[in-house]
């Protein structure tokens, strides 16, 4: 008896070759352990070693893998081939960003974003070394700890339907990392990270809520953004009602 | 986070509060309004509506949830494709609640 | 650390579709939840109008109320009543995310704080209505 096999139907894009993007159909070994990635793999390796795509630790951790997989964005070693067997899958790469080529898309503009929020320690003095570390204590940590679980993988990205249709805006995981410096004890530099609270900051997001329905580690970034407003509202109404105690 | 530029907040603050009102008061005002009274469940004359409180309160159930519609059918429509004409919505949706606010106060003192 | 950039003439750009909110389920109930506002912001200034009519005589209000007993006006409340219904449970489901509620060391789940906010406002539409049937007349 024929060993079972599962279609996946590939977006296929070859700079300064194609107009467009096309489909191309390839038929993998269908296995009952096996994730998207692995079917991509076993066409790399054993079928079309001209197709592109980008993996490493395939086991949700390193957020190289996302794609689309039949319309939702997922991280292809997470989604099991079991899930949709017999029917076709369709892989293509993650909406609202350029495609270079394949499955690979050009992430310069979420790396910009990144590093727009200033993800990093602000001190408005820093404490010198033998004073020792800054202590936290587990209350403080829990407040930011959620935050900090990104792996960068944009999934949150392809799902927001607002950062589609505007690409100024500055995306749920960027906004979720500003949050969580924001949030945390030891950061004084709030202040510094305006953007977030600019238009094309938090101001852009209608709270569609995708981004964090599609979040593999459960980062929650909409509940990020929307305490974002929060915040932001409340230190307004307060600069406003009572400009003379500031902070 | 300094915010001086943008007048965003304004808008969403009138926005939830506006979310807030319309979530608790807007579903039992329309059995009241839209079935119990023009079916006869409820006979009423409207005489209520002279106590200064009650119009006070009228006043917070009609307006606060204008300025809730104002700012989410605003990013609806920008959302559905009608950026480009941002400005002119803008002024549609935020002046339309304006205008609300000024009708709803002038019926309510008339009253 | 600097990579090669790709070449942005070569790159392909897929625009998102202006009907993009009617592809997926998630999308639509969205869009939903937007357009409720609508339809609460259309009853109010209905109810607006009726409050109106006690400036044109108590006739006017009677003659308004008994309008509203048509099957088109029927049919508006039942829709818009639907849509606020919608309002008031994704509301308070947003509400537990925006805000979260610390019971001493613990988060409350998040369904919890929203079966509260559903049961005050059960209490709340109970006290309106009290309070409707004492004053009215």
């Amino acid at each position: 008896m024929a060993e079972p096999t599962i279609t996946l139907n590939v977006t296929r894009y070859r700079p300064g070759q194609d107009q467009a993007p096309t489909t191309q159909a390839y038929a993998v070994p269908y296995k009952e352990d096996w994730v998207v990635l692995d079917a991509l793999n076993h066409v790399k390796d054993q079928i079309d070693g001209t197709l592109s795509y980008r993996w490493s630790c395939r086991m949700g951790v390193c957020g190289s893998c996302g794609m689309m997989v039949n319309g939702t964005p997922k991280l292809t070693c997470a989604a099991f081939l079991r899930d949709y067997y017999p029917q076709e899958i369709r892989v293509e790469p993650l909406v609202n960003f350029p495609i270079i080529r394949d499955l690979v898309i050009d992430m310069t503009d979420f790396m910009e974003k990144l590093k727009s929020v200033k993800p990093w320690i602000i001190r408005k003095e820093e404490k010198p070394v033998s004073e020792g570390e800054y202590l936290q204590t587990p209350a403080e940590l829990e407040a930011f700890h959620q935050f900090t679980q990104c792996i960068n993988c944009m999934l949150c990205y392809a799902a927001c339907p607002v950062y589609g249709l505007e690409l100024k805006f500055l995306g749920p995981a960027a906004i979720a990392l500003g949050y969580r410096y924001n949030m945390d004890s030891r950061d004084q530099g709030k202040d510094e990270r305006e953007i977030i609270g600019n238009h094309d900051g938090i101001w852009d997001c209608t709270f569609v809520g995708e981004c964090s329905v599609v979040c593999p580690k459960h980062v929650d970034p909409a509940a990020a953004i929307q305490r974002s407003k929060v915040d932001v509202t409340k230190n307004w109404f307060q600069s406003i009602l009572m400009p003379w105690g500031q902070r | 986070m300094t915010t001086e530029k943008t007048t965003e907040p304004l808008w969403w603050g009138l926005f939830s509060a506006g979310g807030v009102v319309a979530a608790f008061l807007v579903p039992v005002h329309i059995i009241l309004v839209g079935f119990a009274l023009p079916l006869g469940w409820i006979t009423d004359t409207g005489t209520l509506y002279r106590y200064g409180w009650v119009k006070a309160y009228l006043f917070v159930l009609i307006v606060l949830p204008l300025y809730h519609w104002a700012h989410r059918f605003y990013f609806a429509l920008n959302d559905m494709g009608l950026k480009p004409m941002n400005k002119t919505l803008a002024i549609l949706c935020y002046g339309g609640a304006v205008i609300g606010t000024v009708v709803t106060a002038w019926i309510l003192l008339k009253v | 650390m600097t990579g090669t950039r790709p070449d942005p003439s070569k790159l392909y750009h897929r625009k998102m579709p202006a009907t993009w909110w009617l592809q997926k389920q998630s999308y639509f109930l969205f869009m939903l939840r937007e357009l409720s506002s609508v339809f609460i912001a259309i009853f109010l200034l209905v109810y607006l109008y009726q409050i109106y009519q006690l400036t044109q005589g108590p006739e006017a209000y009677v003659a308004f109320t008994q309008k509203l007993a048509s099957p088109g006006w029927l049919l508006f409340h039942l829709v818009a009543l639907a849509f606020a219904l919608y309002h008031t449970i994704t509301w308070f489901q947003s509400s537990a995310v925006v805000l979260p509620v610390r019971l001493g060391e613990h988060l409350v789940p998040r369904q919890i704080v929203t079966a509260l906010h559903i049961g005050a406002w059960v209490v709340v539409s109970l006290g309106i209505l009290i309070l409707f049937l004492a004053l009215k007349n």
